[in-house]
């Protein structure tokens, strides 16, 4: 048993010494700078706050900081002069002291006093965080495995809606084990967006497991639960990209569900607003339309690498537990019934979630694409509005 | 390996003449020798603290620069979740109740611990248990990777291994609560006559704190895992919210469970380094009174601090300020175990043997870890820290530079009395001075990394966190290599019966200045029996008078 051990500890070393080459050797790769909004190289503290709150906080860690070190440097002092000063060697004579009820009352009060000190001003901290009032702009973060869903419920924007998702090529990157870039594993397609300023209420929840939205500068981080709803607050100072990951362990993906937030000015915010209505008008697919095989197939592609591809790979194999779609008896069913089900519903306990948040279009063009793929060559195609009816 | 253990054996001893103790592997399946159990039990930890360790080691490698190099992320979630269970309930746990074992009777003087047959089984029950975790990862789909505290609803995405590690966990919870049940009644019923409670050794104490909170909170784990169990199986939904049950549930019936579990493996190494302070500075143990109700508190309080652990979870303001003020609390008792044991070196006449210095390390590490808990403990801070690798490097530094290191100062300070072999000095010394070097680094760049919020359980990273993680992880290989040290040059030989023969009290000076209590008053290595009719005390209950 202990030899095993040993050759096991060995062999990571090995491995380890590997690593140590290639790291030298790939070191030119690796050149990193600050990321303004994200983190900075070697950071040691909290980030440079952006809101009143992340202001407190900082200045109550520091408040700590200060305290605790000094307390530390008092209580350490006497031990270390003791086991100088109290040693053998020099000829110190034990004492006969054990009690002193003084004493100890003393150094019980004393700690106590000081965490009251302590807790006083944490105490307004927690109250101005928890207060969710009066918010000029409400958004909810839904989580899903693994991404962002944003939608914007009140205030300026309201009905604006999309999802938020990792950059493929970052997801790629991490793979090959070839890092680059000072925004990676941070960068999104479509940041979340805020006007510089205005109070802006989060709301979290989330459609599987539990997630939690946090940004640092912001020092906001809340949890998104499934089935309830938790809400958090952050009034920016500054425009500008500020970056944070989730930070609740939610399953395989979880390092990959950066969240940015692109703070602008009141124009600049207002301008956006309008710009993006306009694409989502433009975006919606009309669920009555009847589609053409060939399109429906191309569409379902771009559908499967944003949504798919994570777990089943771009291979239609899956991995461990996740099941292949190359060859399975539900995506090659006669009855497109199934399949269509198992998007909407989810399988396994929400091992494969369900996919209901996607449109009815992208959903027919997604299962149109996977039932003529790989070896798949079923010819059979699903149409928006047979989605549509399914959706009950 | 069971040289050690040879030394007990019949033909050695006097009083052994009339004893027929099994011999060879029927001595160890149907031991009921509480010294024989003790070393099963430390054998048992030490080995699942190499496993927990590799898989630490795996986690630090993959770790060691940015991208995904050796294991896909699923694997590393697997490599976190089951590092976790096993150190906690394979490692740390086991240990101290070894210790437990070894010493409780020979402290309070008893001939053994009270109930044998099922101190017997409830070592045994480990190993099933130990066997189904460690399979967990060969098992289709892989080990479960929810994290070691399990949250719902993720738990109920689990492949089958989620079922045979809540199985296991079962097992290990019946196998502490029969452990503290028996520690219970030894302590209260089998002292010698004048071993008042306000007497005991102070590890005695701890543990009988320890045994109560124990039985008091393993049963609620094994509600909230098997409440897992019935919605992944049985169609409820005590967690899942598609039928209308609560994920937060959950975490308050684990955390519950959970805060007096992180007391349960940090009070007897109070215990121990209690014991071994004094030993080394010649004096008496400083506010022996103030101890015991010390670790009282910290023991009630444990349990109404749980939701420290849910701040972000989103509490109302009034539950945030509760839970709060009350961990913040927790401070004031843990402070007056330090301010003590400092009382008690003061004007002491101290030297610095290998266990005197895992002592004092564990004392000023451990402290840190109590201070950057109280900075977690503020709510407000506590936003931006948890989750991320600050909250690692916290309670790394309670537990391992806390309870870790008070295990090697018991094994330093006892292990003459179990073997009857002095350990070489400058190996202890080498052991200590290695771990706390290659600990710190390992542990104290996560403090960086987690104000510069890099999140817990991530398999990769950005860049700019880069050059604290490689350190990291290059402390761990060192921190790692320093344990296959110390049990190759240290245990190994001492179990093979190698080195200096122990004297009966290596920490007492001919003046009797010194270790005091009733284990110094039998031989090295105590004998297979030991105080088989009630010794005769002295007053203060640490001598053997006629």
């Amino acid at each position: 048993m202990k030899t095993m051990n040993v050759l096991e500890v060995g062999r990571r070393l090995g491995r380890l010494g590997v690593t140590l080459g290639a790291t030298l050797a790939t070191q030119a790769a690796l050149a990193v700078g600050d990321l303004p909004g994200g983190p900075a190289v070697n950071q040691i503290d909290l980030h440079p706050p952006v809101t009143k709150i992340a202001t407190e906080q900082m200045w109550l860690h520091n408040f700590m900081m200060i305290i605790c070190l000094v307390i530390f440097v008092a209580v350490f002092g006497v031990m270390f002069y003791s086991i100088f000063k109290h040693r053998k060697s020099r000829g110190a004579v034990p004492a006969n002291f054990h009690e002193s009820v003084k004493v100890e009352i003393a150094w019980t009060l004393t700690p106590f006093i000081i965490v009251i000190f302590m807790a006083l001003p944490a105490t307004k901290v927690v109250v101005a965080m928890k207060d969710t009032t009066n918010a000029d702009l409400t958004i909810k973060a839904t989580g899903y495995q693994w991404k962002w869903g944003y939608d914007y419920i009140k205030g300026e924007g309201e009905g604006l809606g999309f999802v938020s998702t990792l950059d493929t090529a970052q997801r790629e990157m991490s793979n090959e084990g070839k890092p680059q870039g000072d925004n990676y594993l941070l960068k999104v397609d479509n940041p979340l967006v805020v006007p510089v300023g205005k109070k802006v209420r989060i709301i979290t929840t989330a459609n599987d497991v539990i997630h939690a939205w946090m940004v640092p500068a912001f020092g906001v981080k809340q949890d998104a639960i499934p089935g309830f709803v938790r809400d958090t607050w952050f009034r920016a100072e500054k425009t500008g990209d500020f970056y944070g990951q989730c930070a609740e362990l939610c399953g395989k993906e979880h390092a990959y569900m950066p969240i940015h937030v692109k703070v602008l000015s009141a124009a600049d915010y207002s301008a956006w607003v309008d710009g993006k209505k306009k694409e989502m008008a433009a975006k919606a697919d009309d669920p009555a339309k009847v589609w053409k095989q060939e399109d429906l197939v191309a569409r379902g592609e771009k559908v499967y690498a944003a949504n798919c591809a994570a777990c089943h790979k771009a291979d239609g194999k899956g991995a461990g537990p996740i099941k292949a779609l190359d060859g399975s008896p539900v995506v090659l069913n006669e009855d497109k019934l199934k399949q269509i089900s198992v998007l909407l519903n989810g399988q396994n306990n929400g091992a494969m979630p369900a996919w209901k948040q996607l449109s009815d279009t992208e959903l027919a063009a997604v299962i149109t694409y996977t039932k003529n793929s790989w070896s798949n060559k079923t010819g059979q195609g699903v149409q928006p509005a047979e989605v549509l009816a399914a959706r009950k | 390996m069971s040289a050690v253990l040879d030394h007990h054996g019949h033909d050695v001893h006097d009083h052994d003449h009339d004893h027929h103790a099994p011999s060879g592997w029927r001595r160890w399946v149907f031991a009921t020798n509480h010294k024989d159990i003790g070393t099963l039990y430390l054998l048992f930890s030490f080995t699942m603290l190499m496993i927990g360790g590799i898989l630490a080691l795996c986690i630090r490698a993959e770790l060691f620069q940015p991208g995904l190099q050796f294991f896909n992320p699923e694997l590393f979630n697997q490599f976190t979740t089951m590092h976790g269970l096993i150190m906690v309930f394979g490692a740390i746990m086991p240990a101290f109740v070894g210790f437990a074992n070894w010493m409780i009777p020979l402290q309070v003087g008893a001939a053994d611990m009270a109930f044998a047959r099922m101190n017997n089984f409830s070592f045994w029950l480990l190993i099933p248990a130990a066997i189904m975790l460690v399979s967990l990862f060969f098992m289709p789909g892989g080990a479960p990777a929810a994290g070691w505290t399990l949250y719902a609803p993720l738990t109920l995405q689990m492949g089958p291994s989620m079922d045979a590690g809540i199985f296991a966990m079962h097992i290990m919870g019946a196998s502490s609560i029969m452990g503290s049940i028996n520690i219970i009644v030894t302590i209260l019923n089998m002292r010698a006559p004048g071993m008042t409670l306000m007497k005991m050794p102070m590890f005695c104490w701890t543990w009988l704190i320890t045994a109560y909170l124990l039985i008091a909170v393993m049963p609620v784990l094994a509600g909230a895992i098997t409440m897992t169990l019935t919605d992944r199986h049985f169609g409820t939904s005590f967690f899942s919210p598609a039928g209308g049950g609560d994920p937060v549930m959950y975490q308050h019936i684990f955390w519950f469970f959970g805060h007096p579990e992180v007391y349960i493996m940090i009070l007897p190494a109070f215990g121990i380094v209690s014991q071994i302070v004094p030993a080394f500075s010649r004096k008496k143990l400083f506010g022996y009174a103030s101890m015991v109700y010390a670790t009282a508190s910290i023991a009630i309080l444990s349990f109404i601090v749980w939701a420290h652990h849910m701040f972000s979870t989103g509490m109302p303001v009034t539950g945030q300020l509760f839970f709060m003020y009350a961990t913040m609390l927790i401070a004031v008792p843990t402070a007056v175990k330090i301010f003590n044991w400092i009382a008690t070196m003061w004007r002491g006449s101290m030297t610095f043997e290998t266990p005197m210095l895992f002592a004092v390390g564990f004392i000023f590490v451990f402290t840190m870890g109590g201070f950057t808990g109280l900075i977690l403990a503020m709510a407000p801070v506590d936003i931006q820290l948890q989750d991320t690798y600050y909250v690692v490097a916290h309670f790394h530094y309670v537990l391992v530079a806390g309870s870790l290191y008070a295990l090697f100062a018991g094994v330093y300070y006892w292990g003459p009395k179990w073997t009857g072999v002095m350990y070489s000095e400058t190996r202890g010394k080498i052991h200590f001075w290695g771990s706390l070097i290659f600990f710190n680094v390992t542990f104290f760049p996560m403090h960086f990394l987690g104000l510069a919020g890099m999140p817990r359980r991530y398999a990769d990273y950005p860049m700019q966190f880069t050059d604290f993680n490689a350190i990291a992880s290059v402390g761990a290989f060192g921190f790692g290599l320093m344990q296959v040290y110390f049990f190759l040059f240290v245990v190994v030989p001492m179990m093979r019966g190698k080195g200096e023969k122990a004297p009966q009290r290596p920490w007492t000076d001919p003046d009797g200045k010194g270790a005091e209590g009733l284990e110094w008053e039998v031989p090295s290595p105590a004998p297979f029996h030991t105080f088989e009719t009630p010794p005769k005390l002295n007053a203060a209950a640490t001598k053997i008078i006629g």
